[in-house]
């Protein structure tokens, strides 16, 4: 559980963190404390099994999927233990500078939060051992690394720097992904060990090529490598914690951790050696070139981080195995001395209140103890002897001569090493010279002073340790590097001695020249220092630039292809459904003749056909009408829908003609409701009704309708002529009676065998049924609308009369007493159907129906104050309370460890009543029936309720305009 | 008898296609409600059209799937029905709103002159 601890801890302390209140500093600062130092110590302990003989392995797997054979998988090798170590250790120092860097003003929470996420994320990479999953860690750290970038989003540049930093890396992720699948694909595992021990094959695989530019893609944008390196100045825009501990020591380097990890199956290729030294070269020249001239402090930290990555990326690009040690090593180094030299520069930062190089001056007089720290480090960074920098840069010059190639190899590479080694010199000299040294500044925002010890004291744990590892690599490092090296290489690990003093060697040389030849390029170039003021190198090469312009080509050409392929217009984007719908179905007509057809196995009725004469003229009136009379249309559709009930009445289904008989009730009451809110009718515009434009539009629309008609009928017919398959009829019909107990075959598969579905079903209803009464609370009316229909004025003055009255008097007398007595009645018969449905049509959606039915009934007839003052069950509660009986049928089934929703039965023998059944499909069809009635009165009662609280507010209004207002409403009612 | 169904389904759907193409939303409302009966008795007749034979299962009559119509189609058609109910009521409420909030019963929520 070790390592999954390691992983989870960090999540665990953002977690609470995000919860702790905006100003606690203190406690968040503890918290990160206790985290990050846990994940150390963790780390830590498991040192004595990683490094057993043999180079141990801890492993841990836990189930995810285990359907999909998918596995949380967590693995800690010798190379893994010294990242995690150093992710976790960083973490602790960092924690601790952030607490004294972040300001009382910034809000804490989100900081900590986002760096422990992101914590977590880093030694999910580093602890992976599955491909896909390491990819999904690597993500993470692109998100918290946005997040943490944009902490100050009030700021452009922190908005800019983060969407730059995300697009790039988010990009190289989505190619690593790509990468990952194929690998997984050629060795058919994504494990980690899987694929590492099968090199020879993905070397010799077709697609190793396109693997190899995907994954060396999403290194290369990670670790910012030229031509992607632009991100990551525009990331110095974070605070500068976040930028010591993700953009120098750990987040960076998570693309040469990979190609370190990879680098068995992937690395001794000539592509390799090209791609990989070609691109490592390129940000080792660009990146310390570029730093010689930067203003700001952080810009040289960055171009310096960009030079030492590709230092790093060069070694692993040379196909050796002392470059990978070396590579190894330096990534260790650059953590220490670069986090070291981003707090030196954020404490420069948060005292003088600048980081303008042109500012700061003489600094080490107000600042000594900060003035040390940073020279220490920054001699590490160039490569002075007995700093830890010097040890790894020494490797990768002996690394530079013996790289076997052609000449131009062979002495192009080491000549460029030293340059690139000059360079480094040049810009650590300037950091320190021009900061610390020459005449003290003195208009600098705030007066310098030096910062407290806690800010301190992480940058001199980190200077302490680039001196013990200068002095005394080999009782330091040395073990740990010699497990790295034997873990990611196996038997192949090379022998390798670090030592001081190697005696005199040509790096040596190469060192000495370097040194000396960067101090006198460092004078040159100070005296000449109207030269300083512009960066020769960096502009004309700003890839943030072509970052934007690409970014504003790329939005255009959306937007340009969204306004040429889509409309705001419903009806055109109905017509182009219509038609795919068409399309869709006549695409496989044309792949081949149909079976023969069958002789017709119904003989034609005359009554049957009279009702369909019927039928059509309803639907077809009901197309005509719709426009202009709304209600006369309204009663055609529903005459059409009656018709349809009666069909399947004809033909073998009475549940559905109940159903449907019962849902056409209720859709007109639904429809009859909303009709009072409807525009007056419109005034015909003859002109336009009649322009050549609105004729062609419903020519086409005429052609349209016509087309799916005839094609739907054709089809149908085709259909019902061709004999019918076996399908699962035959299952369900054998099965229904033995299995589930039930007659009713169509009501078992609904509560029985495919409860799922009504499920579902149901709770679309609630949701549906709930969504409309929300829409409906904020109701506002078009204002034409608001006047109150004469029926109802006269109503209102009625009820205002026979307030203490039971039954209305007037027209509303007889309907009012039927109904009251039909409610009893109808409950018992809603009741009936619910009991019967298993074994005669019937069941919980028609006794719903019924029940609503009857209960609006009371609604349209007693109006809605006197049923209001007498109802005592709220519809809410019974969609809830339903929802809740068809879930529990549902889950009862776990009590016997079956699957969701298997009915249990239960056979009581009673003395007095006999054998007795009952079942939990019961309890699913209560449920059902419970929901179908909250749901279909909670409708019908929000849109009725609205007649009952516009006049309120609309009688000011209303008063005075009431009789010449009458008229349109009452005219689209009529 | 296949013949008349048939009809009436392409009727129905012509009918219901024709409305839901239409700019005012009641007819948009009342179109889909036509179509869903097309949908729903389409759904239905790819059962085969039977008479008198229920799909409940009968005291002395054989457990024969030719004896008894498809049950499937009628269970699929059962929860549709109820879901375009519900559709049905939605739409409805949106089409009240959007009348309340847009002043118009313009399916786009502006006549078409302010194009």
């Amino acid at each position: 559980m070790t390592l999954t601890l390691i992983v989870l801890l960090p999540f665990i302390g953002a977690l609470v963190a995000a919860f702790l209140p905006s100003n606690a500093r203190n406690a968040e600062s503890w918290l990160g404390g206790v985290v990050t130092l846990g994940c150390t110590v963790l780390v830590a302990s498991l040192y004595p099994e990683v490094a057993g003989p043999g180079g141990e392995v801890v492993r841990e797997r836990l189930p995810w999927a285990p359907q999909l054979e998918l596995e949380v998988y967590f693995r800690m090798d010798g190379f893994a233990w010294l990242f995690a170590l150093l992710v976790s250790f960083m973490g602790v120092l960092v924690v601790l500078y952030a607490r004294y860097y972040m300001s009382p003003q910034d809000p804490v929470p989100r900081f900590f939060a986002f760096l422990m996420a992101f914590m977590g994320a880093m030694l999910g990479i580093v602890l992976s051992g599955n491909l896909v999953q390491l990819v999904i860690f690597w993500e993470l750290t692109s998100l918290t690394s946005f997040m943490l970038i944009s902490y100050w989003y009030h700021r452009n540049e922190a908005r800019r720097g983060a969407r730059m930093s995300l697009m790039v890396t988010a990009t190289g992720g989505m190619c690593l992904l790509v990468g990952v699948v194929l690998l997984g694909n050629i060795v058919g595992s994504y494990d980690l060990e899987g694929v590492l021990a099968a090199g020879d094959l993905i070397r010799a695989h077709p697609h190793y090529r396109i693997v190899l530019a995907m994954v060396l893609l999403g290194a290369f944008t990670k670790s910012a490598q030229f031509p992607f390196h632009f991100w990551l100045p525009h990331a110095m825009s974070a605070p500068t914690p976040v930028s010591a501990y993700l953009h120098s020591a750990t987040m960076v380097k998570a693309g040469v951790f990979l190609l370190a990890r990879l680098w068995p199956v992937l690395a001794g290729t000539p592509e390799w050696f090209w791609t990989v030294c070609g691109v490592g070269i390129c940000s080792l020249l660009f990146g310390s070139g570029a730093a010689l001239f930067q203003r700001d402090l952080k810009g040289v930290l960055a171009y310096s981080t960009v030079s030492h990555l590709g230092l790093v990326t060069l070694l692993l690009g040379m196909n050796s195995r002392l470059g990978l040690v070396a590579a190894v090593f330096h990534m260790m180094n650059h953590a220490t001395f670069k986090a070291s030299l981003f707090m030196a520069a954020g404490m420069i930062d948060h005292e003088t209140g600048t980081r303008d190089m042109r500012r700061l001056s003489g600094l080490a007089h107000a600042m000594p103890v900060t003035a040390t720290v940073a020279i220490v480090a920054a001699a590490a960074m160039a490569g002075v002897p007995l700093l830890n920098g010097f040890l790894s840069k020494e490797m990768f010059f002996a690394e530079t001569i013996f790289a076997s190639g052609d000449p131009f190899v062979r002495i192009g590479l080491p000549t460029l090493a030293t340059i690139a080694s000059t360079l480094t010199v040049a810009y650590s000299l300037r950091f320190i010279h021009t900061v610390f040294f020459g005449p003290v500044a003195t208009s600098l925002p705030r007066p310098p002073a030096e910062p407290t010890r806690g800010m301190l004291l992480p940058s001199a744990l980190l200077v302490l340790a680039c001196v013990l590892v200068g002095v005394l690599p080999e009782q330091t490092i040395g073990p740990m590097l010699h497990l790295a090296a034997g873990s990611i290489l196996g038997d192949a690990a090379p022998a390798f001695s670090l030592k001081v003093w190697h005696g005199l060697t040509t790096p040596l040389y190469m060192s000495a020249f370097a040194l000396l030849a960067g101090l006198a390029l460092y004078r040159w170039l100070y005296r000449r220092q109207q030269a300083m003021a512009a960066a020769p190198l960096s502009a004309p090469v700003e890839g943030g630039r072509v970052f934007d312009i690409a970014m504003v080509v790329l939005i255009r050409t959306c937007e340009r292809l969204v306004a040429l392929v889509s409309s705001r217009r419903l009806q055109s984007q109905l017509l182009l459904i219509v038609l795919f719908a068409v399309a869709s179905a006549v695409v496989p007509l044309l792949q081949g003749p149909l079976q023969p057809a069958v002789p017709a196995r119904t003989p034609p009725n005359l009554v049957f056909a009279l009702l369909w004469l019927i039928g059509a003229a309803c639907a077809l009136g009901a197309a005509a009408q719709a426009k202009f009379h709304r209600l006369a249309a309204l009663i055609m559709v529903g005459g059409a829908g009656l018709i349809t009930s009666l069909t399947f009445a004809w033909f073998s289904a009475p549940d559905l003609a109940l159903t449907q008989f019962a849902v056409e009730i209720v859709t007109t009451v639904l429809l009859l409701l909303g009709l009072r809110w409807l525009p007056r009718r419109l005034a015909v515009d003859e002109w336009r009704r009649n322009s050549l434009e609105a004729r062609l539009r419903r020519a086409r629309d005429f052609v349209v309708a016509v087309v799916v008609g005839v094609g739907v009928a054709l089809l149908a017919h085709a259909i019902m002529t061709r004999p019918a398959p076996t399908g699962l009829a035959t299952f369900f019909l054998e099965q229904s009676l033995p299995h589930a107990h039930g007659r009713n075959v169509v009501n078992v598969i609904l509560v029985d065998f495919r409860a799922l579905d009504p499920l579902g079903e149901i709770a679309v209803l609630a949701v549906v049924a709930l969504t409309v009464f929300a829409l409906l609370r904020r109701f506002r009316p078009a204002p034409e609308s608001l006047d109150v229909p004469r029926a109802q004025r006269e109503e209102a003055a009625r009820l205002a009369l026979a307030a203490g009255r039971n039954l209305p008097s007037g027209a509303m007398l007889v309907p009012a007493t039927i109904g009251r007595l039909l409610l009893p009645l109808a409950g018992i018969v809603s009741v009936y159907f619910l009991l019967r449905g298993h074994d005669a049509p019937g069941g919980g959606f028609v006794g719903g129906l019924v029940m609503a039915t009857a209960i609006i009934l009371q609604y349209m007839t007693s109006g809605v104050l006197w049923v209001e003052s007498r109802l005592r069950v709220l519809p809410q509660y019974w969609v809830g309370l339903g929802l809740l009986a068809a879930g529990a049928a549902g889950v009862a089934a776990w009590l016997v460890q079956a699957p969701f929703l298997t009915s249990l039965e239960w056979h009581p023998t009673v003395p007095v009543l006999g054998d007795l059944h009952f079942s939990t499909v019961l309890l699913f069809d209560v449920g059902i029936y419970m929901v179908v009635v909250g749901a279909t009165v909670l409708m019908l009662i929000a849109i009725a309720h609205q007649s009952l609280r516009e006049p309120r507010r609309a009688t000011s209004a209303a008063v005075s305009t009431r009789d010449d207002a009458l008229g349109p409403v009452a005219e689209v009612e009529r | 008898m296949e013949v008349i169904v048939a009809l009436a389904i392409g009727v129905l759907a012509g009918s219901g296609v024709w409305l839901v193409l239409r700019p005012r939303t009641f007819q948009v409302v009342l179109g889909l409600a036509l179509l869903s009966y097309a949908v729903n008795l389409f759904i239905f007749a790819t059962g085969r059209l039977t008479v008198d034979r229920a799909p409940i299962i009968r005291e002395g009559v054989p457990v024969d799937p030719s004896l008894y119509a498809d049950p499937v189609p009628q269970a699929l058609v059962l929860t549709a029905i109820v879901i375009s109910f519900a559709t049905t009521a939605l739409f409805l409420v949106l089409l009240l709103v959007a009348r309340g909030l847009t002043g118009t019963d313009h399916v786009d929520g502006r006549e078409p002159e302010d194009r």
